[in-house]
């Protein structure tokens, strides 16, 4: 246990090992992939433990440092250490990943693309651990990258359906539109700190120039607000839906997307000296935390529903950020990471059994989904922060720092516990009451399948009651239970639960209505502001324009002109030239005499033409 | 020096008919003129006393060797014809124009 506390970089080794080896005897049999993703996660886990543990004692885990890339600056060396932070994440990784390894072999038993499923899996934990035990900003680069293929990948893991490509293909270009933010970031701060890993970075921080601090805060941001859906990078999540669900699960909601607030937390030294990136922080983070959550309220698909609140609820740990702590923002993290996935599971059962996403064709899936029902009522009380869910305690921090540093924020987020609280008892309500609205007879779904969600409902009630040790395990700032807070947040909560059962009690008909009575206005939020066609139109199409015009007149006009242009040239001298060649030798013999005689005449003057030619020197 | 102006004349008729002559055997025959023409210079500059006086070869040397030069000329020529025979029986061509295989054929 020691030794794997202080060799974190077996979280990385692991998986990618495991990673090949699924994708090379997969497919020796049934369980050989499942069980050996079931090995990548626990590796992680295990590891998270052992440095949580260690920390808990403490003590330090041992970090090390390869000398990787030297250059005329210095040296670009990687490595790896670990600290409560460090282990947090690491827990959160593996544990959810387990889960949905578990999951999955429910839910994937029947896939034909199983191992390159579970491969891909793999080698995103892989990936994962690397950003999260990397030592500084070069390895989580490294893994961050890693972590958007294998997003890409597993988006588009049904190749064959068009929109799980389109989504895939956009998932990856608009996270890349932050990673080049994220990209520059890191170069600005080597040039100027000339060091990436966070422990040099602290000593000589506070020589540079605030200037560069906050430009440096700000490019990082970008990369944290593309890997975490934030306003305005945020439209490739709700898409990205189209991925197997056990993905979403992971990926798309516990893990990678936090990645983003993990970057943050990370690097706090920065941002600490740069107050104008924590308002920015506070800024998207609220308005993407109301904004997602109102368009959460309005969607018909039970994916695009969680996939909106996933965005909102990181809108919530963004608030956190921007509001001066981070240990807050990871405890939401933490505490989100469960119930999410939870959710996701728990949707992925639903959508299973009934065979719909579209929520208006469920319905009265109680009776035969008892586990399954279980489970997500207390994903759905620790999203909407009912007491004594960890949402609840998790969220009450966030709204009590928000709140005190930034009152009208505060306000909006309060607005936005309501709101959240107001769609899940909408989702819940539409799912598991209600008359049935399908054919189809709802049914348990497996072991596999029923029993992670279960599993997961502990942490999404208890871990509450953690709040302390694990923000104090990661050497943040604890912040207290905070009773008028608490109040007033489980007052909005509960009062948007009552309107959420009150008007969807008989069945997807109020939606009906308000469309009817909102007309323009609520396609407008369903279809997330319309800021898809916003980008299709500022965006999209003036490079697609721009990528014409340079095929047209760039390459097509002057590459492809140029390259022809030689070849025609030669062609036509050829076609001058082969006319010598016309086989008759006297011809032949003319030339050959004519040449003789030119040569014989340069060969005896050429005294005298040397000397012309080099002016008589 | 005479023999060189005899030897330049042969040797430019020689080599005027190789290129203007369409008729092989008269290009053939050009040829000869050329070869002649060669020998004679070979033949004159023996004769000159300065060659021999400065270590060159004996006269007697060099004129048989201008007989053997015939010789080889008309087995040469032989062969020539030989070769046109052959050609214009396989062809039935024996004019130079007619007779352009070697260039490449478009």
């Amino acid at each position: 246990m020691m030794w794997l506390a202080d060799n974190a970089w077996v979280a990385v080794a692991l998986p990618a090992l495991f990673a090949l080896l699924v994708a090379l005897v997969g497919r020796a049999d049934r369980l050989v992939a499942p069980l050996l993703g079931i090995g990548s996660a626990a590796s992680v886990l295990l590891s998270g433990i052992a440095v949580l543990l260690t920390v808990a004692e403490g003590r330090t885990p041992a970090a090390a440092t390869i000398r990787w890339l030297p250059s005329e600056e210095g040296i670009l060396a990687i490595g790896w250490s670990a600290d409560g932070l460090v282990g947090s994440m690491l827990v959160v990784v593996g544990f959810v990943s387990l889960m949905v390894m578990v999951y999955s072999a429910g839910y994937m038993a029947a896939d034909e693309g199983r191992v390159r499923y579970y491969a891909l899996l793999s080698l995103f934990l892989a990936a994962m651990s690397l950003v999260v035990v990397s030592d500084g900003l070069l390895g989580l680069f490294i893994g961050w990258e890693l972590m958007g293929v294998c997003s890409y990948l597993l988006i588009g893991h049904w190749t064959i359906k068009p929109a799980a490509a389109a989504a895939a293909k956009k998932a990856f270009l608009v996270t890349r539109v932050g990673d080049v933010g994220l990209l520059a970031g890191i170069v600005l701060l080597w040039s100027h700190a000339g060091a990436l890993d966070y422990e040099s970075l602290a000593a000589v921080i506070d020589t540079l120039s605030p200037d560069i601090l906050t430009t440096v805060a700000l490019l990082l941001a970008v990369g944290a607000i593309g890997k975490s859906a934030q306003f305005p990078l945020h439209i490739w999540l709700p898409d990205a839906m189209e991925g197997p669900t056990p993905v979403s699960a992971l990926i798309h909601a516990a893990t990678m997307v936090a990645a983003g607030v993990f970057l943050i937390a990370r690097t706090w030294p920065i941002y600490e000296l740069a107050p104008l990136a924590t308002y920015v922080l506070l800024g998207i983070g609220v308005a993407t935390a109301l904004g997602a959550a109102l368009v959460a309220c309005v969607q018909t698909d039970i994916k695009r529903v969680l996939a909106f609140s996933t965005i909102s609820q990181l809108g919530f740990m963004f608030a956190a950020l921007g509001a001066g702590y981070w240990g807050v923002a990871m405890f939401h993290l933490v505490t989100h990471a469960a119930f999410k996935s939870l959710l996701f599971l728990a949707a992925g059962s639903v959508i299973h059994s009934s065979g719909t996403q579209d929520l208006r064709k469920m319905g009265g899936l109680r009776k035969g989904m008892q586990f399954t029902f279980e489970a997500w009522t207390f994903g759905a009380l620790a999203l909407a922060g009912i007491f004594p869910t960890s949402g609840f305690f998790s969220k009450d921090k966030i709204l009590y720092i928000v709140t005190s540093e930034n009152l009208p924020a505060g306000a909006l987020l309060f607005l936005t516990t309501a709101i959240t609280a107001y769609y899940v008892a909408r989702v819940t309500v539409l799912v598991f009451f209600g008359p049935r609205n399908s054919r189809k007879k709802p049914h348990e779904t497996g072991l596999a399948m029923s029993i992670p969600p279960l599993i997961l409902a502990i942490p999404a009630v208890g871990l509450g009651y953690l709040a302390k040790p694990s923000i104090e395990l990661m050497a943040a700032e604890y912040v207290g239970f905070d009773l008028p807070v608490a109040l007033i947040a489980t007052g909005v909560a509960l009062l948007g639960v009552a309107i959420g059962v009150f008007l969807h009690r008989s069945g997807p008909s109020a939606d009906i209505a308000f469309e009817r009575r909102l007309g323009g206005v609520w396609g407008w939020i369903q279809a997330g502001y319309r800021l898809d066609s916003v980008v299709q139109k500022s965006v999209s199409r003036p490079s697609l324009g721009l990528a014409r015009a340079a095929y047209r007149h760039i390459d097509r006009d002057l590459v492809d002109r140029a390259v022809i242009g030689v070849g025609s040239t030669a062609n036509f001298l050829g076609e001058r030239l082969r006319r010598l060649q016309n086989g008759d030798t006297q011809w032949y013999i003319s030339m050959g005499f004519i040449g003789l005689i030119v040569l014989y005449s340069l060969s005896v003057s050429w005294d005298r033409i040397h000397v012309w030619l080099t002016g008589g020197g | 020096m005479n023999f060189v102006l005899v030897a330049s004349i042969l040797f430019g008729l020689g080599l005027y008919g190789v290129l203007s002559r369409r008729d092989v055997i008269a290009v053939l025959a050009s040829v000869e003129l050329m070869l002649g023409a060669a020998t004679v210079m070979l033949v004159g500059l023996a004769g000159l006393p300065s060659l021999s006086s400065q270590g060159g070869a004996d006269p007697g040397t060099i004129e048989a060797t201008g007989l053997l030069l015939l010789v080889m000329a008309a087995a040469a020529a032989a062969v020539g014809l030989a070769l046109l025979v052959a050609i214009a029986r396989s062809t039935g061509r024996t004019r130079t124009d007619e007779l352009t295989d070697v260039r490449d054929r478009p």
